[in-house]
């Protein structure tokens, strides 16, 4: 415990994090984890939340009691969550605040005006005025349509809506009868928007960090971790070198670039594409689940190959049989997609960049201090394929390549995203979107600014194209050649 | 006989793919294809020596200038 404290001393740990809900996940992680590590986490299972909100008095909630009691679901979440729930995303219901969600309401603002722009702009009829003319708005009649919010001189018409909600642009998120937030499972992408969000931390994402530590504990495994290329952006208080050889000291056989598999879909993807004419990517497993429950007639055009993911852990699984595979990425998604059935006996299991930090503090472990290893398997484009747009360069590049340029030309719709991919399937579906390619990425910026990132922020992407120039391999090529 | 090249990021930077690209020409110019198997790995342990290389489990040091005699000993000499 001091040795903890110690290090906690060395480096902030709030300031490898964006917000307080992202550090006290991490705080039960860590716990979860260091008593996995331990062999005691039965044990001490309810002694967690008492040794995270000691007391006497509250930090965060209304009394100790109901901080613990959260923490406990925490505790859950963190040991994997309800295994009869099969999102990997849940609400931890007692944690939700039962934000309001009025639509439209007037407020205080309103100033009791002549002009009434907002009862005349009212198609419905909803707008009244009380005895001092301030409106009102009669939530039987309101559609909800906005108009009066509009026209208002006051901006005193403001719409409510819950951060999860707003967050959640699938509109998987609705109210329970108790007024907590419910997932429609069918609609819910996993993309971990509400995860990040909400600002009571009320939904999470299902962890499977002590599945991982079991796989290391056990000596007789090689377990490899692939780590994607966005985590050139992350753990930015040291030296991504020295994030690899935490990795190995936490018992890793080895670690190895997601990205590599990026370069490896880019040349298979980009002869689908030539073969079929018209494709969506596949990568982005919220993309491809937004596609099938939203989309089901586009589902055919989405590409057959695996995620980079997928396809790197698989050859590892081809050249090294008998080893594991964890995926460390930015993404709540990866989580839900190697639960599936063609991924699930490649991948064995995936970690959040938040949980690695966990996992690291969990051993006491200040990788500032340690020397650097290296990583480089892969090619600059199958490194930039973290970032949007990085995708299509891979696949135009792959053309190239293979001499495919000349009888095909790629036209791509990159959709920053899921608002863009919407907008993009619904003109393709009906066969009036004017490109052959849709890269899809569910995140706004794509990976870098995923939900299980540390930190999200604008330089990310500068951060991953830096890191994609540094590749020892410079051509998609080049660097599947080894693995043939 | 089996050839294991590793093609883990620390060998990756000594030169493996140089390493694999000339054991490829190599296996096809003595015709050997079909009793030398040729493939890889991301990490043997032995970092600091690579490019690591095993045949049939034993253990080779090789960098992209050594690596035709190599061939010559270690795996020519030992099919004959």
């Amino acid at each position: 415990m001091s040795e903890r404290l110690g290090q906690e001393r060395h480096i902030p740990t709030m300031r490898k994090f964006d917000t307080k809900v992202q550090h006290l996940k991490y705080k039960v992680l860590r716990e979860v984890a260091r008593h996995t590590w331990d062999g005691t986490l039965l044990e001490h299972i309810i002694d967690i939340p008492k040794q995270i909100f000691p007391g006497p008095r509250p930090t965060m909630r209304c009394c100790i009691y109901k901080e613990r009691a959260v923490a406990a679901e925490r505790v859950k979440m963190a040991m994997g969550g309800d295994a009869d729930n099969p999102n990997v995303i849940e609400v931890i219901n007692i944690a939700c605040d039962e934000c309001p969600v009025g639509g439209y309401e007037v407020t205080n603002a309103c100033r009791g005006c002549l002009a009434h722009r907002c009862e005349d702009v009212c198609k419905k009829g909803a707008l009244s005025f009380d005895e001092n003319h301030v409106a009102h708005i009669d939530k039987s009649k309101c559609v909800e349509c906005g108009a009066c919010a509009k026209v208002c001189p006051f901006t005193a018409i403001v719409h409510r809506t819950r951060p999860c909600q707003n967050a959640c642009k699938v509109k998987a998120i609705s109210m329970n009868e108790d007024r907590s937030a419910k997932i429609d499972n069918d609609k819910c992408t996993a993309c971990g928007a509400c995860v990040y969000q909400c600002p009571f931390g009320a939904i999470t994402d299902k962890s499977y960090i002590t599945s991982v530590i079991n796989l290391l504990k056990s000596e007789k495994n090689r377990v490899y971790a692939v780590v994607a290329p966005s985590i050139s952006s992350q753990f930015a208080y040291a030296k991504l070198g020295q994030v690899i050889t935490g990795l190995k000291n936490l018992g890793f056989h080895t670690v190895v670039e997601a990205a590599l598999g990026a370069d490896m879909v880019a040349l298979k993807e980009s002869r689908e594409l030539v073969e079929k004419g018209f494709l969506t990517s596949s990568c982005c497993p919220a993309f491809v689940k937004y596609i099938e429950s939203a989309y089901p007639k586009m589902k055919e055009h989405v590409s057959h190959n695996l995620s980079p993911m997928a396809e790197i852990s698989r050859y590892i699984k081809e050249s090294d049989p008998g080893a594991k595979a964890v995926f460390i990425g930015p993404c709540t998604a990866k989580k839900a997609e190697a639960l599936k059935e063609n991924v699930s006996q490649y991948v064995d299991a995936v970690l959040t960049f938040e949980e690695l930090q966990a996992l690291f503090d969990s051993r006491g472990m200040d990788i500032t201090t340690l020397e650097e290893g290296v990583l480089d398997n892969a090619s600059y484009y199958g490194r930039i394929f973290a970032r949007s747009g990085g995708l299509t360069d891979a696949v135009a590049q792959a053309l190239k390549e293979q001499g495919l340029d000349g009888e095909f030309t790629v036209i791509p719709e990159v959709c920053d995203g899921i608002d863009e991919c919407r907008i993009a399937l619904l003109k393709a579906s009906r066969g009036v979107l004017k490109a052959n390619f849709i890269e899809g990425m569910a995140c706004t910026g794509g990976c870098i600014n995923g939900a299980g990132c540390l930190t999200h922020g604008e330089k990310n992407k500068a951060e991953v194209d830096k890191y994609g120039r540094e590749a020892y391999e410079k051509d998609i090529t080049s660097a599947v050649s080894v693995l043939k | 006989m089996k050839i294991v090249v590793c093609i883990g990021s620390s060998c990756h930077l000594k030169g493996s793919r140089q390493v694999v690209e000339r054991l490829r020409e190599l296996i096809e110019k003595y015709s050997v294809g079909d009793k030398v198997e040729l493939g890889g790995t991301f990490c043997i342990g032995e970092c600091q020596k690579g490019v690591c290389v095993t045949v049939d489990d034993v253990f080779h040091s090789v960098t992209p200038e050594n690596v035709d005699g190599f061939f010559a000993e270690e795996v020519i000499a030992k099919l004959k």
